[in-house]
């Protein structure tokens, strides 16, 4: 049930707004050719550092929101991690940025007015609203859950009451919501609200958690990876990890051109950051794989 | 006023001399999204090797100044597949096409020569001689002119007459005119250069390698000063041979210094990953700059630089004209 992928394109956007949501900031970028081709669970890429930049690779950012306004905007949520993203923080309205977009296969959606439970880790959650706002169109019920380590590092709390018919939010320092981390919460709210399937989008050791109980229910789990990666576009070979095939062959993919979302359960979660020895293609075990 | 852009590798013409590198273009289909591969002088494929490669465990890339680290392991779908279906698309769309293969011995080297000799839609192969040399305890080819002219030789005893063998050499070298000289001597219609230079970074909060491989290629204009001088002196030692120029060009003047150092092909790499319209804007940001200097010819501003002080610009007293 993939949706046919939609051509990128690069713009030079205005900046039309700068805002600081708790730990994080937000950026909405004039980008028509983008926002018209927008499905839930696509990203951008930016090129930070202006014109004569010393930094080459670009920055990732799942897109959060796309409005009318101006044409078309794109809004993209990040953490300052590095000079990258501290460049990308000192934007002001009406800088311009360099984006290419939309990248990435976005989230697939089911046919029938089903239930599913969200679940968003840090600002990996600023993905879902897009995606719940599609699913509710569809008549699906949607039920958030959100976590992250303290209060101001879960994303759209305030957004995921409003729009969920439940929102559960965790914290691992008790500031906000329960104490503890999502899949702590999640098997019972999947058992309570029946759920269907999960869609899910955090650091990798949360998407494994929620795969992993996903899969002890029995039901389809959806999953937006965060990998590091340079270009975006598929050229650059650096964001890849093991993913089980259609044909049951595990191959290193990038998660920019066959991902971002996955299929949880065919992600080899536990294997990320190795090259599995049955990969296609792994060292010693290529040949065997060969035809 | 219009430039003649066009340039010779061997005895192939390109419309243009730029060009993508090596490993940097993925299958071709991906920068197809955003412009006409036919636009540009040639695309360079992924080393292809003979069975699948998984590479390298991640992180495979690490930033650095101007530049990056990578290490990749030459992830590919193997030369079955290639065959199948990479260079098939390639062919159709007529993008010319150059195959860089890459190999752990002789033998499979040449195994991979024999495979593409009769495959339509090669226009050139680029012997990529950073591989480590299974028969000599993992050293790469290109460290060593003997084991790099045996594989070049090999190569171009079963490729076909019509279709130019390339050896890309590397930096990491004590001499790289020796090496290139012997590449030459076996059989080399053209030289490439640079490949990336070993780097490594390491991360400071977790104490460790940045990368999972511990070292990397070093790429971007980090490295373009290393790229201008190995093309200078090659060039200056063997003004008959074609040279594809690489390293951290990101603009059209970058690629101007690489032609006045002796390269008459450019490729673009790193760039890719930052702009994928980096090839074209290149182009036109080239030809503006020609134009300026009041050249006609792209072939006479190759190796320019080398003429000697007090010689005109304009005219050049070079009989050798480089390949051109």
């Amino acid at each position: 049930m993939r949706e046919t992928p939609v051509t990128p394109v690069q713009v030079t956007g205005t900046v039309l707004t700068t805002r600081r949501v708790d730990a994080y900031h937000a950026l909405t970028v004039v980008a028509p050719g983008i926002a018209e081709r927008f499905r839930p669970g696509h990203f951008v890429s930016v090129a930070v550092g202006g014109a004569q930049t010393s930094t080459l690779t670009r920055r990732a950012f799942s897109i959060h929101d796309v409005k009318p306004d101006y044409s078309g905007t794109v809004e993209f949520v990040f953490t300052v991690r590095g000079p990258g993203t501290a460049w990308l923080a000192e934007r002001r309205a009406r800088d311009t940025l360099d984006l290419v977009g939309p990248l990435g296969r976005p989230f697939p959606l089911p046919r029938d007015p089903v239930t599913c439970v969200l679940v968003g880790g840090e600002y990996g959650s600023a993905t879902l609203f897009t995606v719940a706002d599609a699913l509710q169109q569809r008549g699906c019920r949607v039920d958030f859950v959100l976590g992250a380590a303290s209060a101001d590092r879960v994303f759209g709390a305030l957004r995921a009451r409003r729009m969920g018919e439940t929102t559960t939010l965790t914290t691992e320092d008790g500031s906000l919501g329960l104490r503890g981390r999502v899949t702590d919460v999640l098997p019972g709210v999947i058992a309570d609200v029946r759920a269907d399937v999960v869609y899910a989008c955090g650091p990798m050791p949360m998407l494994r958690g929620v795969t992993a109980v996903a899969v002890e229910f029995d039901i389809p789990v959806q999953v937006a990876v965060e990998e590091r990666m340079a270009c975006g576009i598929g050229v650059c070979m650096t964001c890849v990890l093991p993913v089980i095939g259609d044909d049951g062959v595990t191959r290193m993919v990038r998660s920019c051109v066959e991902g971002p979302v996955f299929r949880g359960e065919r992600v080899r979660f536990d294997d990320v950051g190795t090259i599995p020895f049955d990969a296609l293609g792994a060292p010693g075990g290529g040949s065997r794989n060969v035809g | 006023m219009s430039v003649d852009m066009r340039t010779y590798l061997g005895h192939v013409e390109l419309v243009n001399p730029i060009i993508t590198a090596a490993g940097c273009a993925a299958s071709g289909s991906e920068l197809a999204q955003f412009f006409d591969l036919g636009r540009i002088g040639a695309l360079t494929t992924r080393s292809i090797t003979m069975a699948p490669r998984a590479g390298r465990p991640t992180p495979r890339m690490a930033e650095t100044p101007s530049g990056m680290l990578n290490a990749i392991g030459l992830q590919g779908p193997g030369v079955d597949a290639f065959l199948e279906r990479e260079l098939p698309w390639l062919a159709q769309r007529s993008v010319r096409t150059v195959v860089s293969i890459g190999g752990g011995t002789v033998a499979e080297y040449t195994a991979l020569a024999r495979r593409l000799t009769d495959a339509p839609g090669v226009s050139a192969v680029e012997v990529n001689l950073s591989c480590p040399n299974i028969e000599d305890r993992g050293r790469v080819f290109a460290r060593d002119g003997a084991a790099s002219a045996e594989v070049i030789a090999s190569v171009r005893s079963v490729m076909r007459y019509d279709v130019p063998v390339v050896a890309k050499l590397s930096p990491d070298v004590m001499d790289v005119v020796s090496v290139a000289r012997a590449c030459v001597d076996g059989g080399a219609d053209a030289l490439s250069m640079i490949n990336n230079p070993l780097g490594m970074s390491i991360d400071t909060e977790a104490m460790r390698p940045s990368l999972a491989a511990v070292t990397g290629g070093l790429s971007g204009p980090a490295i373009r000063p290393l790229a201008v001088r190995c093309v200078w002196q090659v060039h200056a030692a063997l003004p008959g041979v074609p040279i594809i120029g690489m390293g951290g060009v990101l603009t059209g003047r970058d690629a101007f210094e690489l032609i006045l150092a002796g390269a008459c092909v450019v490729a673009v790499g790193t760039a890719l990953f930052h702009d994928p319209y980096a090839c074209l804007r290149i182009l036109r940001e080239l030809e503006e700059l020609l134009a300026a200097r009041g050249f006609h010819r792209l072939a006479d501003a190759v190796g320019l630089a080398h003429r000697p002080p007090g010689a005109s610009t304009r005219h050049r007293i070079d009989l050798e004209e480089s390949s051109l």
